[in-house]
């Protein structure tokens, strides 16, 4: 995978993105290693996030590599009305790596053919969010041992959320289950779809939270935003039905998880927290591992 | 009835050699013109539209004097006119005659509908796949979401 850029889930094979796995769990039994002191990772963040800059951030920082970049386009030459192109193209020339964060779908896909050194997408607007993606498969493989032959519920907003479409594409390689349960309004895209029966795998569709709960060994919670709804009655409507309360988890299996890609505003009651089904800060920390695989096997030095 | 035919056929008047693109649907025209980029070609063209067609109603036909179209340039056509015909004339007989094709890869020529492409904000030459050759969907390179048929705009 050196010097390969990472845009899509997709632009890695099946084997290379279990390569990166195997690579983060080495990280995880030795997250210090002095291994990134001769290289530069620039961090281009044109909308703010917190834990995908930070993570990343410390994942280079524990490899001993150095860090230069905005957090925000505001405080970039892209206030100045520079093109994506040129900043791209500056930028490489400081650094070996650029992780890019852009809220323009296909940002990513455009820097990586223009810049002379890798890009890792950091997600581009609503379209994909890869190394999310990594890390969902990571938490997965660590809590339940595999990828195969596993019950996947994803609950929440499945129309527009980004990561529950990469998790997708990525999952169908594996002999998983799929259950949906969204609004009828935020139901997965045929588009994404596709991928899922193009394999022939099972897919359930549910509207009804407490029905979906007793089958999962894992359960992906995302959040649900109001501003998707153009009838904001239909938002007051749906709102509280998928939220996640403790006493929900009673039917569900001993050993599924919950997971949420985070931020967390409602959808998760902090009465799960306690429980130790709940898995989304451990999941958060995954992060840096499999970013610290990725970083090190992209430059080269795994 | 001899005459009428006759007429109907010199309604744009033969070339000694060159190509034929025949059966544009007539709203087409303009259009086809503008993506083969024949507004600045140097070549003779002549060209008609709304004229009669058995088959279709009112078509268009597109004549260009000394010009010999490669397949990927004439088949950029097939988005606005999937029946057209190419026509080669050689000293004023038809040498060859043959369908356009949707190509696999529709590079610059259609605008991504989704207007929070990258595509549709920096200066950058727009990429697609054809995932369907039946009802043409277009698969954009860069922000992956479909541009379908009834939304193609061309830039």
């Amino acid at each position: 995978m050196k010097k390969r850029s990472l845009v899509s889930i997709n632009d890695y094979t099946k084997e290379e993105q279990l390569r990166i796995l195997d690579l983060a769990e080495e990280f995880e039994q030795q997250p210090t290693q002095k291994i990134l002191q001769d290289y530069v990772v620039a961090t281009l963040f044109f909308e703010p996030s917190t834990r995908t800059r930070l993570s990343f951030e410390s994942a280079v920082s524990r490899l001993g590599g150095k860090i230069v970049g905005f957090s925000e386009a505001s405080s970039s030459s892209v206030s100045k009305g520079e093109s994506l192109k040129d900043t791209i193209l500056t930028v490489s020339n400081y650094s070996d790596l650029i992780v890019m964060r852009h809220p323009k779908e296909g940002s990513a896909r455009f820097a990586s053919e223009v810049a002379t050194v890798p890009i890792i997408n950091a997600g581009d607007g609503a379209n994909q969010h890869p190394t999310q993606c990594l890390l969902d498969l990571y938490s997965i493989r660590k809590t339940q041992g595999k990828l195969d032959d596993l019950d996947i519920v994803f609950v929440g907003d499945l129309k527009y959320g980004r990561t529950v479409h990469s998790d997708v594409m990525a999952l169908v390689n594996f002999n998983v289950r799929f259950h949906f349960v969204s609004p009828p309004e935020l139901k997965l895209p045929s588009s994404v779809k596709k991928y899922i029966k193009d394999k022939n795998l099972e897919y359930y569709q549910y509207t009804d939270l407490n029905e979906a709960i007793p089958k999962g060994d894992i359960i992906y919670m995302t959040r649900i935003q109001r501003e998707r709804f153009s009838d904001p009655i239909e938002y007051e409507k749906v709102k509280n039905a998928y939220i996640l309360k403790n006493n929900m988890l009673k039917h569900s299996k001993e050993n599924v998880k919950v997971l949420h890609p985070l931020p967390r505003v409602n959808e998760i009651s902090l009465d799960v927290d306690d429980n130790p089904k709940a898995y989304y800060f451990q999941q958060a920390l995954n992060g840096v591992y499999v970013r610290q695989a990725l970083v090190a096997s992209i430059l080269g030095v795994k | 009835m001899e005459n009428k035919e006759l007429r109907k056929e010199l309604q744009v008047s033969a070339i000694e050699n060159g190509s034929v693109i025949d059966h544009i649907p007539a709203d087409s025209v303009f259009q086809v013109i503008k993506i083969l980029g024949l507004e600045s070609a140097d070549n003779q063209i002549l060209f008609g539209t709304n004229l009669d067609s058995q088959k279709y109603g009112k078509k268009g036909i597109i004549k260009i004097s000394n010009k010999f179209f490669a397949p990927e340039e004439i088949n950029k056509i097939a988005l606005v006119a999937p029946q057209a015909t190419l026509i080669v004339i050689r000293d004023y007989k038809v040498t060859e005659k043959k369908q356009v094709e949707v190509p696999d890869e529709i590079l610059k020529i259609v605008k991504c509908f989704n207007p929070n492409c990258i595509t549709n904000h920096e200066q950058i030459q727009t990429r697609f796949e054809l995932v369907s050759k039946t009802e043409i969907k277009l698969h954009c390179y860069y922000c992956e979401k479909i541009t379908a048929k009834d939304n193609i705009v061309f830039v």
